[in-house]
């Protein structure tokens, strides 16, 4: 509890993870409004493809933070204070990521729920209602896919350790290579469906025809992906954390 | 209470920290000797855990770091004022180190007191200059009212009227009975606060013991000679048992451990003439370069 604590005023003593969770709530919400302003009056059911997308920016933007939080100790050197009050790294390091993914998951729920409360109130249709488990799982999976992310962002942070290297990598890896790996020919398509984001994008906006279009038939069911995922991010920490445990601090 | 035993580093081809087995007296200053880059730094990151010993192990009170619950309780340490984010300020720091050990919120306020920091507490740490930035290192210090503290060259870079307060601020822990081990490079520092001194050189222990006892066999222990036959002088020296160091520089040779007759005698005993028989009145500064010199000048000779 006291490192959890800790870990919460180191967080919130500085001023970037405000802005970038503003940012990333910002982004997610007025994206929705966007949409909602530009699509006809019988916006409904939920676009879930397209707001999966809009979730996606904001996701980046929530890991940006996730990682820095991580990045920023090591590059004014405050990990060496954190592990010198703290000697069980491991503890230390588990505080840090549960305090980034509650704060992660709750500007998953507060955006996409924004963002919804924004469509409809531009769109009073109401077909946008939340009624099937895809459209619940579109909106309310915001939550744990931020989870995840930002549980997998942490860990590249603890691994990097600078804050340029692992910014580029998580940007460059969720919006580009994930990309550029399913239009490889031939073992593009097979090598995709595992990947970690991809399957985020399953797990928010998965089984509807847009997104067959658009990935293809992936091989994992919504729910299967987001435990897929979870067990990447899982096992990615357990590596950061027992490689932070026998580097130098 | 320290007691480091074998303790050793290396970072891929230097050896930073080699062998080193010294211990630290409850209840003392003892201060840190030893030039640049001699390992005093990773010395005492390796005492905090930080970094892990190529070899050997350091324990305080008997146990590892990593074994101490709440740490910050038994030992405080500044290696380095630095060590804190730019935007955040003194306060928040201190608050989030006070929790992680279980130490209440009041206690954050008093050391801001204690250092003198109260009124910036609020301020965004990266708007300190280096004293109040030292200052609030000594604040994270304290804030655990521990028994044992470290500091690694606190006056460095500090103006004369914060190189006192340093000093002065040392001599009070140590008169609550606490033990201090402060690294510094210079001896004259030292001479006023430590009780105790550790000194080494390339990593390697080069001497441990009471100041004063440093102080009196470095100072003055070096006689120096000069004359057209140095060479054979040397030898001769050295046959009868004296420590000689060459010194091309002044063209002299520097016996240690030894007396301007008793050399003066040898001399005259071989037929060798002599241009300059002299004991060096040195000062503790002089001194000390001295010993870390042949320290440095041994181990290029052993490596060439
Ligand atoms: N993390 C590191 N990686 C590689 N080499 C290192 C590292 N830390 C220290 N060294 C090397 O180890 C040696 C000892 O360094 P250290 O900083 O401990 O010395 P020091 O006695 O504190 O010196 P100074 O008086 O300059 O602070 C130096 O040669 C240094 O370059
Ligand atoms: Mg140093």
């Amino acid at each position: 509890m006291n490192l959890l604590a800790a870990e919460r005023i180191k967080l919130f003593s500085t001023r970037s993870p405000w802005w970038c969770t503003a940012v990333a709530i910002a982004l997610v919400v007025g994206g929705m409004a966007l949409l909602a302003a530009s699509a006809p009056a019988d916006i409904g059911p939920i676009p879930t493809w397209v707001t999966s997308q809009f979730l996606q920016f904001g996701m980046v933007v929530v890991m940006v933070m996730a990682t820095v939080s991580v990045t920023t100790e090591y590059r004014f050197s405050t990990i060496r204070t954190t592990f010198q009050a703290v000697p069980n790294r491991t503890a230390a390091l588990l505080a840090k990521t549960a305090v980034v993914g509650i704060v992660a998951t709750i500007a998953g729920l507060v955006s996409a729920f924004g963002g919804w409360a924004m469509m409809a109130l531009l769109r009073p249709d109401p077909a946008l209602a939340l009624t099937t488990d895809a459209q619940w799982r579109a909106i309310a999976g915001a939550g744990p896919a931020f989870l995840v992310a930002a549980v997998l962002a942490v860990a590249v942070g603890i691994l990097v350790r600078q804050t340029a290297g692992a910014v580029a990598l998580l940007l460059v890896w969720t919006l580009l290579v994930e990309n550029l790996i399913r239009v490889i020919p031939d073992v593009g398509p097979l090598i995709y469906q595992w990947l970690p984001f991809t399957n985020i994008m399953n797990f928010l906006a998965g089984g509807s025809a847009d997104v067959e279009e658009e990935v293809g038939v992936m091989a994992l069911t919504p729910w299967a992906s987001l435990a897929y995922v979870a067990a990447l991010a899982g096992g990615l920490l357990v590596v950061a954390i027992v490689t932070a445990n026998r580097r130098d601090a | 209470m320290i007691e480091s035993v074998g303790l050793t580093k290396r970072y891929g081809a230097t050896l930073a920290v080699d062998d080193l087995s010294f211990s630290v007296r409850s209840g003392t200053v003892t201060g840190f000797l030893g030039p640049n880059g001699a390992g005093k730094s990773t010395t005492m990151r390796m005492i905090l855990g930080l970094d892990r010993p190529t070899a050997g192990e350091v324990r305080i009170g008997g146990k590892l770091y990593r074994e101490l619950t709440h740490p910050l309780r038994t030992v405080g340490a500044l290696l380095d004022a630095k060590w804190v984010h730019p935007n955040r300020s003194a306060r928040s720091q201190l608050r989030w180190m006070a929790r992680t050990n279980r130490l209440p919120e009041a206690r954050v306020d008093e050391v801001l007191d204690i250092v003198g920091l109260t009124a910036v507490a609020r301020q965004r740490a990266g708007t300190y200059s280096l004293g109040m930035s030292q200052r609030l290192g000594i604040a994270g210090a304290l804030l655990g009212d521990p028994e044992v503290l470290l500091f690694d060259e606190p006056v460095n870079g500090l103006d004369p009227e914060g190189i006192h307060w340093i000093r002065r601020f040392m001599q009070q822990l140590a008169r609550e009975g606490r033990t201090v081990f402060v690294s510094s490079h210079l001896l004259s520092e030292m001479a006023l606060t430590a009780t105790d001194l550790v000194v080494i050189g390339r990593g390697r222990l080069i001497s441990q013991g009471p100041t004063a006892e440093f102080a009196d066999s470095a100072s003055g222990a070096v006689v120096q000679v000069r004359g057209p036959h140095l060479g054979e002088l040397a030898d001769v020296l050295r046959q009868a048992g004296l420590a000689v160091v060459d010194v091309p520089a002044e063209a002299a040779l520097h016996v240690s451990g030894s007396s301007t007759e008793h050399v003066g005698e040898i001399a005259a005993a071989n037929g060798l003439v002599l241009h300059e028989l002299s004991r060096r009145g040195s000062s503790l500064e002089e001194a000390f370069m001295e010993i870390t010199k042949q320290d440095v000048e041994y181990v290029t000779g052993a490596t060439a």
